[in-house]
């Protein structure tokens, strides 16, 4: 009990789980390098995984709030495609994309304020009640489209395409937006009373309400934010394949909440890592891609993504027990 | 002169249980009052309902005379009422300084926090409480510590903010005697500087040291209200208690 109240101690306390994070994803490079050096050399291995990493980053950072709060989100994969369906049908029937984009953004959030409210005021379970908006959300889209696709072929012409996912020197812009995301969310979570507010309520909500802390409000942001996140990963996939799908967001859902725990944010709430969730993120993202591109079958990925997700967990055990 | 706090025949029903039944209090300028009940009378919830943490169903609380409206834990707080819960109000995998500035967090513009300032506040406070350990910083995790340290934040984030009331539920429980003792003098010291201090517990012991002033609580109603000069002793006290439980 008494052995962790040295500097280094806190230190350890403070950055574990990210450094563990960092430590499983240089492991897993490490691997790849020695494994398949040649495919590991080629930079279009890297480059698909950085089209995959930012979608992944907008999903991924917000879950982390959410977790850490104490809640759990699975609407999101179909917010994501709610969001992405709203602005495909403005920009389609000559809305400014701009501003499709924005009304985007919007209902992401708002559905994501809907989602939270209706758990925090009814007390529902926030695994069952999202697994339900999840279902009931997709089922709207598939009624909505008919289960059709729509396509945005001429949405490169205005000036938001190049600003938001055009190539800067050969980058995709995606990744200069997503590392603004992460310092954001970085810096709203541990320097902000938002975040500050997030670890209260995720440790022990009842001293963070006697405390003056409004429990509720502060959870109901945080599935807002989720949903703000969702909203900013349609939208950019829309955008950067343009097309928007009725299926689109679902393949996230897993490797989503994968990244997080893996990223080493436990499931129990009051703690929560933004840097080693972006380690998650591209732990997940080389895996999806590179078991492929070392030239295994597809059919390896799942069981590795697995085999990581455990061998993760296993390595965050090590951070301890939750205190009390 | 108006007293700091004022329950005006309150009362809180738990489903069918009522916890508080036309129960009133007040707590004056530059006083410790007592207030003892056995286990279940209700201490907790008249403190959590003095302090906005319960919205009693009948009743009105007053401050500096005011009636109040949709009184909560956080107006509690603005209005200069701090409260060391029974359980501390917690939260154990965050820092101490974390913790001390828990609700009522130092800000910057746009709500980012005065992260350094904090830490330097939390390091003096802590240094004041008297922790025994030089290894503690402010920067420890909460769940590292003591009972009697843990009791150590929760009583700096009472005094950081200059309360002109502190209400302690309990403080004493699971504490050493040592630690019991820096207790008292904490009151003594808000005393002093002219604060009030609203001290709940079932060590009549305890209570009657440091107390000018007695609310006793039975099953959910104030039963007495005494004044030190008319109390010999703790064990007269005790005997009243015991007296008014019997005619139940």
């Amino acid at each position: 009990m008494k052995n962790n109240k040295s500097f280094i101690g806190n230190m350890f306390h403070k950055n574990g789980r990210a450094l563990g994070s960092i430590g499983y994803f240089a492991l897993l490079m490490l691997v790849f390098l020695i494994g398949a050096p040649e495919a590991w050399m080629r930079p279009n291995l890297h480059q698909s995984v950085f089209v995959m990493m930012p979608t992944l980053i907008f999903l991924t950072l917000p879950l982390v709030f959410l977790v850490a709060s104490g809640e759990i989100d699975l609407s999101f994969a179909s917010t994501y495609a709610v969001a992405a369906y709203v602005f495909a049908i403005m920009a389609k029937s000559g809305i400014d994309p701009a501003l499709s984009i924005l009304v985007g953004l919007l209902t992401g959030t708002a559905i994501g304020g809907l989602v939270g409210a209706l758990i925090v005021v009814f007390r529902l379970s926030s695994l069952v009640a999202s697994l339900g908006v999840l279902f009931l959300l997709r089922g709207v889209i598939l009624l909505l489209t008919n289960s059709r696709s729509i396509t945005l072929l001429e949405i490169d012409s205005h000036w938001i395409y190049p600003v938001l996912v055009g190539k800067f020197y050969g980058f995709p812009m995606q990744i200069f937006w997503a590392a603004i995301f992460v310092i954001f969310c970085y810096y709203l979570f541990t320097k902000h009373v938002f975040g500050v507010h997030i670890h209260h309520v995720g440790d022990n909500s009842v001293s963070a309400e006697q405390m003056g802390i409004n429990v509720n409000a502060v959870k109901i942001k945080a599935f807002m934010f989720v949903g703000f996140g969702a909203a900013l990963g349609g939208i950019f996939t829309t955008l950067i394949t343009y097309t928007f799908f009725p299926t689109q967001g679902f393949g996230y859902l897993l490797l989503a909440l994968a990244a997080v725990f893996v990223g080493g944010t436990p499931y129990w709430g009051g703690l929560g890592t933004i840097v080693g969730a972006v380690f998650g993120v591209g732990i997940i993202a080389y895996m999806e891609i590179g078991i492929v591109a070392i030239g295994w079958s597809g059919t390896w990925r799942q069981f590795f993504n697995g085999l990581i997700i455990l061998l993760a967990l296993l390595g965050h055990r090590l951070h301890g027990e939750r205190v009390r | 002169m108006q007293p700091i706090i004022e329950l005006e025949k309150v009362t809180k029903r738990f489903g069918g249980i009522t916890a508080l039944n036309n129960a009133s209090l007040k707590v004056n300028k530059g006083e410790v009052v007592g207030l003892i009940g056995d286990n279940g009378a209700g201490k907790s919830t008249l403190i959590k309902t003095l302090v906005g943490v319960h919205t009693p169903d009948d009743g009105n609380i007053k401050i500096r005379g005011d009636k109040v409206n949709n009184w909560n834990a956080l107006k509690a707080r603005e209005a200069g009422i701090e409260t060391v819960f029974q359980d501390r109000a917690l939260c154990p995998q965050q820092s101490i300084v974390w913790n001390i500035f828990m609700g009522k967090e130092l800000r910057y513009p746009f709500g980012f926090i005065r992260d350094k300032e904090q830490v330097a506040e939390a390091n003096r406070l802590i240094r004041e409480i008297g922790f025994t350990s030089k290894l503690i910083n402010a920067e420890s995790p909460v769940g590292n510590l003591s009972g009697g340290e843990r009791q150590g934040v929760a009583i700096a984030r009472a005094i950081y903010n200059n309360a002109e009331l502190i209400i302690l539920d309990e403080p004493t429980n699971n504490l050493s005697l040592n630690e019991t003792q820096k207790v008292f003098d904490f009151v003594l010291n808000v005393k002093k500087s002219n604060r009030s201090v609203l001290f709940i517990g079932h060590n009549i012991y305890h209570v009657y040291d440091i107390s000018d002033r007695f609310v006793i609580l039975d099953r959910g109603e104030v039963v007495h209200h005494l004044n030190k000069e008319n109390i010999q002793s703790p064990e007269e006290l005790m005997k009243i208690m015991r007296d008014t439980i019997k005619s139940h």
